[in-house]
This record gives C-alpha cells, structure tokens and sequence, in this order.
C-alpha cells in the first residue's frame, strides 16, 4: 500500500510537467501561426498512434536508455555527468574498426569484441571526467561536456582520415561492416535486438545499484561524500567506477548504432542521443527502471517529429522544443515533491 | 628567410583572429561572472548565446539597424536569465540541473523560430579599420577591431571598480559569499539573486549577437559550439575578477582563432584537432586551477560549483 503510494507521489509532478509542456507548446506552436490542437494530436499519433509509430518510438529509445545511464548511474554517485555524446561516437567508432579488423573472425566474437571495445572506449572517456573530479575536484559537468566536444572533434578527424573508407565519397565513414555481423530485428517486429539489451542493461544496472554492496557504497557517496569518506569509503575510487560505468553504457549505444543501425560509424552517430539521455535520467531521477519509461517517452517525441515535419511543415527543432519545455517543467515540478527528492 | 614571412603572417592572421573570436568569450564571462559572485551557476548560457544570436539576427534583418539587433539579443538573453534565476528560486531546485535543461531549451526554441532566418541577410556590425595606412591586406585585417570589443573591454574595467566602490557590487558579493549573513542585514537575496541572472543573461545574450551579426556572422544552427560553456569554465580560471575574464578570454581567444589562423595559411591537416583547442585549454586550466577538497581562492561562499567537501 505504501509503496504504490509512494510510486504515485512520484508519478505526480512528471504527469504534471507533461501536461505543462504540452499547454506551453501548444501556446508556442500557435504563436509561431502553426495549428496548435493538430500539432499536439500528430505527436501523439507519431509517437504511440499506430504500430509503426511505436516500432519507429521504440527504435529511438534504444540508445536513449543506454545514454540515460551514462547519466543515472554517475549521478547515484552525486556527479552530474552530461558528455555522453562524445563517448556514444567514440564507442561506436571503436565498435565499427574491431567490426572491421575482426570481419573474418566468428560472428559471435565480432560483435562480443564490438561491444567490449565500446564498452572499454566509453568507459575510459566519461572515466576522465571522473578522474579530474576526485584527483582535482575539477567539476565534472563541465569537463565532462568539453570531452563530449572533444571527442566528436577526435571522431570527425579519424572518420574524415586515417579511418576513412576511400569509397565513401559524400558521406566521410569507416568502411562497412559484412552483413552477417549486422544485428537483427527482434522477431515479429522491425525493432532491432539493442531495445531488449537496453531494457536489460537497465535492469542490470537496477540490480548494481539496489541489491549489492558495490550499489549501496555508491549511494552513500553520493548522498553525502562526507560521511562515506568517515565510515572508511574508497570515495574516489568508486567515483571514478559509477563514471567508468556510465561511460561503458554509452559506448553500448554507439556500438549498438553502429552494429543495428548504420553499419559503419559516420557523422550519423551524434544525433543528439547523448542529450536525450540527459533528459531521460533527470525525469526518471536516476532511477534505472524509470529510465526505460523516460526512454520510450522522449524516443516516442523524437519520432513524432518527421510527421510534425511533413504534416504542418513546422521546423524541425520541434522536438528539440518539446524536450527542453518538458526538461524546463520537469525541473520545476520538482519543488512540489514532497518527498525530499535528491538531486546531483 | 620563408619561414619568417610565414610565421609573419601567421601571427597577423592570429592576432585578427583574436579578436574575432574573443569577443563573444568576453561578453557570456562578464555575465557569468556577475550571476556567480551573486552565489549562482548559470550553465544555460550556451542556450543564451544561441538564442541571443538569433533575436539579433532577425531584428538587425528586420529594422536594417545591427545595434537595435544587439539590444533585441540582451532582450532576449534577459528573458532567458530571468526564467532561469525564477525556477532556482525555487524550493529543492538545482542551478547546475537547471542551467542543463535551459541549454536544451534556448538551443531549441533559437533553431525552431530562426529557420526563416537562415536565407536573409541581414546589417552587419561596424568595424574600426586601424590597418587602413597599410597596403598589406594582412595587416588590415588583422587591425580590424570590430565594435563591441572596446565597449566589452571597458565594461570589464568598469564592472571591477562596481564590485570593489559600488553600493550594489558589494551588496551583491556579500549576497554571494553568505546568504544567511545578507538576510539578516535586509537584503532581498533571492531578488538580488534574480536580477544577477538577468543582468548576466543580457551580456550572454549580446555575445551571441556578436556570433551573428560579426563573426562567424549569418545565422546557422552550427554558430555556438560550447562557448557558453567554456565561459562558466573561464570564470573559474579569472578567479571572478572581471579584469581577469577580460585576459582569460583574450586566451581563449587565441585558442579558439588557431584552427582558422592555421587553415588560412593553407594547412588543413588535423583541422578538427586544432578546432579542438579551446576544449583542451578550458580542460587543462580547470585542472590546473582546481584544488582537490579545497576552496578556490576568491570563491563566492555560496557557489555550489567550487565549494565541495
């Protein structure tokens, strides 16, 4: 009883900030002389309206829910990670070369070899901002977004150089990987394999995070540095762990991207997943099993904007938009939780 | 005797390319230096600089007048300050969180209503043209010292004597350095408080109109790539004297001009890496600037972003 009281409580205020931001952008859409009432009936039917609308929906929140990872679990550490971009497009670009050095190798190996190297690539990059914090106390938001832009100019100059595909003329990219290594679509829908690791990942991290030691300690630190440092702790050693972590999953998602979705590493990567997956982890309050719901949410608003786009032409930052009223309102909202809600 | 010419011109190109690209730097670390000795973060202001690029475009296009179009973009980076410095005032709600979503927010709502702007030109901002005795085009662009540079270079004087003589500065210091200290003498900190983000977000919002209206000039999604950002950073470093932002941004400057100082002498090898720069600097000065479990020199007491256990 008490639990399910606690879950509404907590459902509350991001029901509220949903209403909000669908009244303001409406407001906006019309002032912008676009029609307000079809625009937000074309979100909700690009997003969640037809089967299509769900598997494309679907499709977007796989990587979001690796990305709101990257957030979810630095932040239980009491660090606001936002770089996940950078390490999305170096992951998947490390994933794409092992594709294409391994291409001869079993397919199982391939793709265990795509992932460990995303994994370790991701991991590694978010892991310097976990570093310069508890080495130097260097605020990790910060540097953490200068090593999202850093990366994406180390990945435009590897992808438009040494590793470019001489055949890929317009479009700089590594060289494709052989379709047999290509993950698939989950039976029955054209939804590839990366949503069920997704959910899985965040399930996994559910478990880390609630159910053993490694979790609780994390907690502690993040709640109060101070305390875990007393009770004898290894402070910096598990801060750098929760961000080593958070980075590994975002590598996932340029892995999976790379492997389900685009077949090579391109420009095509850093489509904005690493900024959604900011978004997603604050409305879920870090919470792993709400990331999975936040995912599918703001994957359904990524996907209702083609149909926004060719129904009422209206630009394409619409979804930007949405996202940033809902982020806005979200935050907002906050101040009517009852429960002292801990916020990184 | 050909390297010397090189190195030259280099340096020319170098010295035009500061002053192009410190100036935005400049104007978002004036700002955000006003809202951080108030006690506050504002992260937003890569979203301020955007959105104020924006407005300053459209209005410049639309009244033919580039200084109406800088006032529109302190308007518009006022509104943003203001929607910022209002929801942190808010009880349990956190600046750093908030200054992310406002990053979002600004960057969509500037992309959304500036798409009819990508086409038209609009009036440009004057320059002063120092280099006009010289035959050497190098030398005359590198001499060309745009409009607001000088009134940027003046407010950070002007702001340092503010902060040290003026009743407000330090009213405002002390607001940021103990909020309960404040309070108990009358003063309203979190209108103070307000007003600072307001004020920061109206100098963000001009430097984004130097991005629109000078250099790189002409609106495109692609004008602000973290300068907003590279600002909070930059405060840092400038330990929260507006003098100091000056210079740091004069660095930050030059990082920032060598990529395109380097490419106009015709090496384009490892462009992306030397368009990277100003990224590694701002790293590489935060690490040297921080001090683990310590506070920073001159930090305001209330700042949640320096002040750790």
């Amino acid at each position: 009883m008490n639990m399910y009281r606690q879950a509404l409580d907590s459902l509350r205020p991001i029901v509220a900030a949903i209403v909000v931001t669908a009244g303001a952008f409406a407001l906006f859409v019309a002032a912008s002389g676009y029609p307000a009432v079809e625009a937000l009936m074309l979100v909700g039917k690009g997003a969640f309206g037809s089967g299509f609308a769900w598997q494309n929906t679907l499709s977007r929140a796989a990587p979001i829910m690796f990305t709101a990872l990257c957030v979810a679990v630095p932040a239980r550490a009491g660090m606001v990670i936002i770089g996940g971009e950078g390490a999305l497009a170096l992951g998947g670009l490390a994933a794409a070369m092992v594709g294409v050095w391994w291409a001869s190798r079993p397919v199982v190996m391939v793709l265990a070899g795509m992932a460990l190297a995303a994994w370790v690539t991701g991991g590694l990059w978010i892991g310097i901002s976990g570093w310069l914090r508890y080495r130097r106390g260097v605020n990790e938001t910060i540097s953490s977004l200068l090593l999202a832009y850093i990366g994406q100019a180390v990945f435009n100059f590897l992808v438009e150089g040494w590793l470019r595909d001489p055949a890929s003329l317009n479009k700089p990219s590594t060289a494709p990987l052989d379709s047999r290594d290509m993950i698939g679509n989950i039976p029955g829908m054209e939804v590839h394999w990366g949503l069920a690791w997704g959910v899985l990942a965040c399930l996994a991290a559910w478990w880390l995070l609630r159910h053993t030691v490694f979790g609780f300690a994390i907690d502690i630190v993040g709640g109060n540095p101070r305390a875990a440092k007393m009770t004898g702790l290894p402070v910096g050693r598990l801060m750098l762990a929760a961000s080593v972590l958070g980075g590994g999953f975002a590598g996932l998602a340029g892995m999976f991207e790379v492997a389900a979705v685009q077949g090579c590493a391109n420009a095509d990567l850093m489509a904005g997943y690493g900024y959604q997956g900011i978004l997603v982890s604050f409305a879920a309050r870090h919470h792993p099993l709400g990331v999975i719901a936040g995912a599918i949410l703001i994957g359904g608003l990524g996907a209702s904007n083609s149909l926004l786009q060719r129904h009422l032409d209206l630009p394409d930052a619409a979804a930007q938009v949405l996202q940033g009223l809902l982020f806005v309102s979200l935050l907002a909202f906050e101040t009517l939780n009852r429960r002292g809600g801990r916020h990184a | 005797m050909h390297d010397g010419v090189a190195l030259g011109s280099l340096l020319l190109a170098l010295l035009g390319g500061i002053m192009r690209v410190s100036t935005p730097f400049l104007f978002v670390s004036l700002g955000e230096c006003i809202t951080e000795i108030s006690g506050r973060i504002n992260l937003g202001l890569e979203g301020t600089l955007v959105f104020g690029a924006m407005s300053g475009y459209g209005v410049s296009w639309l009244t033919g007048s580039p200084w109406l179009g800088v006032l529109a973009a302190g308007v518009s980076g006022m509104l943003l300050g203001l929607i910022h410095g209002l929801l942190c005032s808010l009880p349990k709600v956190n600046d750093i969180a908030v200054g992310i979503a406002m990053m979002l927010f600004g960057t969509g709502i500037s992309f959304f209503i500036g798409k009819p702007l990508i086409q038209p030109e609009a009036a440009m901002l004057p320059s002063w043209h120092l280099g006009s005795w010289s035959h050497d085009p190098q030398v005359r662009d590198a001499l060309r010292v745009n409009a607001l540079l000088p009134l940027g270079l003046g407010l950070a004087a002007l702001l340092r004597l503010a902060f040290k003589r003026t009743r407000l500065g330090l009213v405002l210091r002390l607001v940021g350095d103990n909020a309960a200290a404040a309070r108990a003498l009358g003063y309203h900190v979190v209108r103070l408080r307000i007003l600072a983000t307001v004020a920061g977000g109206f100098l963000a919002g001009i430097g984004g109109a130097f991005l629109s209206l000078y250099y790189p000039g002409g609106w495109n999604e692609g004008l602000s790539s973290g300068q907003g950002l590279m600002a909070v950073a930059l405060v840092i470093f400038a330990r929260w004297d507006p003098v100091r932002c000056a210079l740091a941004a004069l660095l930050f400057g030059a990082a920032g001009a060598l990529g395109p100082a380097l490419q106009s002498q015709g090496l384009t090898q490892g462009y992306y890496l030397f368009n990277a720069a100003p990224y590694v600097l701002t790293l590489i000065l935060m690490t040297l600037s921080w001090r683990p479990g310590q506070t920073l020199a001159g930090s305001p007491g209330e700042l949640s972003l320096t002040n750790r256990s």
